[in-house]
């Protein structure tokens, strides 16, 4: 793995409060979760993932008829969508809507996908003020941060941190009280929200029977964003697209509860245009950006393509042990936790963060509680395998390769393999049957020097389960 | 892992399944499962190690491994390496049928729950993500424990979360797999066990391996040994 | 054109040409459970409550606008033109705003008063939600930008929860634009996981039954 990733692991590991918050959070994100779907409380919970796994499925593998049916759809009610294949059409696209319709304030609620291409740093440097509304997301755009987690982004601020964020940048007195933060927080965006020209959203899910999207919060800015200005813009991945209205009596049914332990959500949004007929309010004008960004390059494969039925619940975050470790600014892009560890490689390329589908255990928490049964780690050794033939072809990595083709080779040849094994343990250092702390320096081969730096290695036994066995 | 640092695992399986009056046999030719290779990404060497595993135990009634992660690589993951090969496919779901993690060997094959053993101590069970998650083994080895008499049993809290082992990921990422080590045997301290029974050897090795670096006086023991206690 | 181009590309990874069928997707999922009225009523209530939002049964339209008229005293209130909030005789109240059409002046109004009066199209009991669908009648913004919420519904619009809603109406786009489901007070936990309520929609949220 790159030295950049095992540096940041190292220095998240190292931070005794990060490591506190981290883990609190995420733990007591688990813990709701697992109270909302209980089979007490949520008795068809296993039956719901199972159909929601089988409608993503086909929804996948029926794609492109179903980006007919909801650009069909959205045009009948009055709105357009915006093919965008990455980051630089999008920009330009909102770019251009902007000088067409002279607009200077956006105000975004929050979008993973908006992070992916980095749209704010984009509209940004071409002189748009874009603001986050969502609370966790305007702290972090303040402070100049990536989210840290897919549906929690300021895990991993204290309210201290919040506190010196908006001093500095709002230049408002010192504060650390949470209710007082979020009011003012509050009145700073109730002022965008009124006077914005644009409001950009992201999709929770994409309605293809409906030429609807639909999207999910607490906090009631996504409400805001798409209902108070003249324009609404939503962008979503293409594989956020699901068949029916009605399967939402799934999908909703599973994302809050697996993502925060709720049953819905405090607002759930079905939006499909702009403002019709008579209608009072809502904006005039509705864009639904379809994004690809590489997309389309993980649909051939047949076993990884599941890694598009995500929605983006973070259940999988959650529950990792490896994530509530590290944390999301360990991992190398946008997604996090093992959504992120499969996505990044699929998207960048496996040498982008080669050692990333190795820093796993493969305890298979995730796959248990994704919604949509996405067997991760599957996938991830599928990406293990990716990264060794890439290696193979690339002449990197000789020596692991020889050390398992070597291992392949005495393990075909029994005889050959108990005496490699022997010549092992009789080099160990004796111990009395205490476990070892140390081994002589022409034994300190990087892998037992790994295991040694964290914990002490077993003593080898004066016989072998072999040799005692013959002796029975 | 048995054969080479944990023989008396072996002895103790071996024991309670002759005293169930099953022969026991051990294949010499026997080495690995190939989860190394097939962890680490490579396959082709997964696949000559399965082969060779395929061999060593074809005639074999029926296998019963000491291990979760073993037995899950041999029952989930080897037709997985031979997709692409009908005939040793074919073989290798021959197999898989006959192929017993050991507590489910003892409560589906030889259909018992207590095995007259007795062994006076505290214990926490820990269980090993594989055998969980991948062969669905929960309340099976907490029966078999409850009847050993002399045995006080006490669940550890949060349950069910990694050792950290993960095979070679240990001492790829060590410094995160001795952060999860200790986070789990924070909650054996909680239970104020004295011993962490498991049956994987290798989160065992794990556990144990923190355990004495931490200068700890509490031991681990696989399940078998407890079962052959007397 | 990139929409040609992605779509291409999807057909090449699937495997699929342009226009071609597509397989019967896996039936919806719509289960809907047998509840009787009275008792939707009280879990809907004890779910609201829950979320510390307030609810309030009254017997009669009049109870409920007496119920309104004691809930607004001394504060500015808005209300959307619902029908049903005419027939409870809410729109009439003194310190109620009411009756407009226009855009730019219901936003501003809704921005500078402290209760947005509402009713709603019906009400999901297992979560304790209000279906509202943005129209003529109901406006979105009244249920949004006012820091306190009041819906009157009468008792008949309340569904056992989301399958009876989409079984009902399985293509709300067809008849608006905005269909919202408001499950509680806006709420937020982003710093430090700490619970804050009425971040930017409202705080405080009362549901009244009538029936």
């Amino acid at each position: 793995m790159s030295a950049e990733f095992d540096q940041k692991i190292h220095s998240t590991l190292e931070d005794a409060n990060l490591q506190l918050a981290i883990y609190t959070a995420t733990g007591r994100l688990k813990e709701k979760r697992i109270e909302t779907v209980a089979p007490g409380v949520l008795p068809d919970y296993q039956e719901l993932r199972t159909q929601a796994n089988a409608v993503k499925k086909h929804t996948i593998e029926n794609l492109d008829h179903y980006l007919e049916e909801f650009q069909r759809n959205v045009e009948a009610h009055g709105g357009k969508v915006i093919f965008c294949e990455d980051a630089t059409e999008v920009t330009d696209f909102v770019l251009s809507l902007a000088r067409e319709r002279a607009a200077h304030l956006i105000v975004k609620s929050k979008s993973m996908t908006t992070e992916e291409v980095d749209l704010n740093e984009r509209l940004e440097h071409h002189h748009l003020e874009s603001v986050e509304s969502d609370l966790g997301e305007y702290i972090l755009q303040l402070a100049h941060e990536r989210p840290y987690h897919i549906v929690a982004p300021a895990l991993h601020k204290t309210r201290y941190d919040v506190a010196k964020i908006f001093t500095e940048r709002l230049h408002v007195p010192n504060e650390t009280v949470p209710e007082k933060q979020t009011a003012i927080a509050r009145s700073v965006m109730r002022e965008k929200f009124l006077a914005a020209d644009i409001g950009i959203s992201g999709a929770n899910f994409l309605v293809a029977d409906s030429g609807a999207i639909v999207l999910v919060e607490n906090e009631g800015n996504a409400r805001l964003t798409t209902s108070a200005p003249k324009i609404h813009i939503a962008v979503a991945g293409i594989e956020k697209m699901i068949p029916r209205a009605q399967d939402l009596a799934t999908f909703l049914k599973l994302l809050g509860r697996s993502a925060t332990g709720q049953p819905l959500t405090v607002y759930t949004s079905f939006l499909s245009g702009p403002r019709r007929g008579e209608e009072i309010d809502g904006p005039d004008e509705f864009y639904v950006v379809l994004l690809d960004n590489g997309r389309t390059r993980l649909l051939p494969d047949r076993d990884k393509r599941q890694s598009l039925y995500c929605i983006r619940c973070g259940a999988c975050l959650n529950t990792c042990p490896v994530y509530r470790k590290i944390g999301g600014h360990s991992f190398p892009w946008v997604y996090s936790g093992p959504i992120g560890a499969i996505l990044t490689p699929q998207f960048m390329g496996v040498n982008h963060e080669p050692g990333l589908p190795f820093a796993s255990s493969l305890c298979g928490a995730c796959y248990e509680v994704c919604p949509v049964k996405i067997d991760i780690p599957k996938i991830l050794l599928e990406l293990r395998s990716d990264v060794a033939k890439s290696n193979v072809r690339e002449g990197r990595k000789r020596m692991e390769r020889l050390t398992f083709r070597v291992f392949a080779w005495a393990a075909s040849h029994p005889r050959i393999y108990t005496m490699a094994a022997r010549m092992a343990s009789a080099f160990s250092p004796s111990s009395n049957g205490r476990w070892i702390r140390k081994v002589p320096f022409f034994m300190n081969v990087a892998p037992l020097r790994a295991w040694l730096s964290e914990r002490d290695l077993p003593p080898a036994p004066p016989k072998s389960f072999r040799q005692l066995w013959r002796r029975r | 892992m048995v054969d080479q640092l944990f023989p008396q695992v072996g002895l103790a399986m071996a024991d309670v399944l002759e005293r169930l009056g099953y022969q026991v046999d051990f294949p010499e030719g026997q080495t690995c499962c190939g989860q190394p290779a097939f962890n680490s990404g490579y396959r082709a060497e997964a696949r000559t190690v399965a082969k060779h595993f395929l061999k060593t135990f074809r005639d074999a009634e029926a296998i019963v491994v000491p291990s979760g992660s073993c037995t899950s690589m041999i029952v989930h993951h080897y037709a997985e390496l031979f997709q692409k090969e009908p005939e040793t496919l074919a073989r290798v779901h021959a197999l898989e049928t006959r192929v017993w993690e050991f507590s489910k060997f003892l409560l589906e094959v030889a259909g018992v729950e207590d095995v007259g053993a007795r062994m006076e101590d505290i214990v926490t069970f820990h269980d090993g993500c594989h055998a969980l998650r991948e062969l669905g083994v929960k309340d099976g080895p907490r029966r078999l424990l409850s009847h050993v008499r002399g045995l006080e049993l006490r669940e550890m809290t949060p349950a069910e979360e990694c050792c950290g082992f993960g095979g070679t990921f240990s001492v790829k990422f060590p410094e995160l797999s001795g952060a999860m080590a200790r986070t789990k045997i924070d909650a054996i301290l909680r239970t104020g066990a004295r011993t962490v029974v498991s049956l994987d050897p290798s989160c065992l090795m794990q556990i144990q391996g923190v355990l004495s670096r931490t200068g700890s006086n509490i031991r681990t023991m696989h399940l078998a040994e407890v079962l052959a206690s007397r | 054109m990139s929409r040609d181009r992605i779509l291409h590309r999807v057909r090449t990874g699937l495997g699929r040409g342009a226009g071609q069928a597509i397989p019967d997707p896996p039936s919806a999922r719509i289960r809907i459970p047998e509840v009787d009225m009275e008792t939707r009523i009280s879990t809907m209530r004890a779910r609201i409550e829950a979320l510390a939002g307030k609810t309030c049964r009254t017997a009669t339209a009049t109870e409920a606008r007496d119920y309104v008229r004691a809930a607004i005293e001394g504060k500015t209130a808005v209300a959307s033109n619902a029908p049903y909030l005419e027939e409870c005789g809410i729109l009439n109240l003194p310190n109620v705003r009411t009756g407009i059409t226009s855009r730019d002046e219901l936003r501003d109004l809704c921005a500078t008063t402290d209760i947005g009066i509402t009713s709603a199209d019906y009400v999901l009991a297992d979560t304790g939600s209000l279906v509202m669908l943005s129209s003529p009648q109901e406006a979105r913004l009244v249920s949004l930008l006012p820091p306190m919420h009041l819906a009157v519904v009468p008792r008949h619009r309340i569904l056992t929860g989301l399958d009876e809603l989409f079984s009902l109406l399985p293509r709300p786009a067809e008849q608006t634009s905005c269909m919202v489901l408001i499950t509680g007070p806006s709420r937020t936990a982003d710093i430090e996981q700490i619970l804050v309520r009425g971040v930017h929609g409202p705080g405080e949220i009362t549901v009244v039954i009538v029936g």
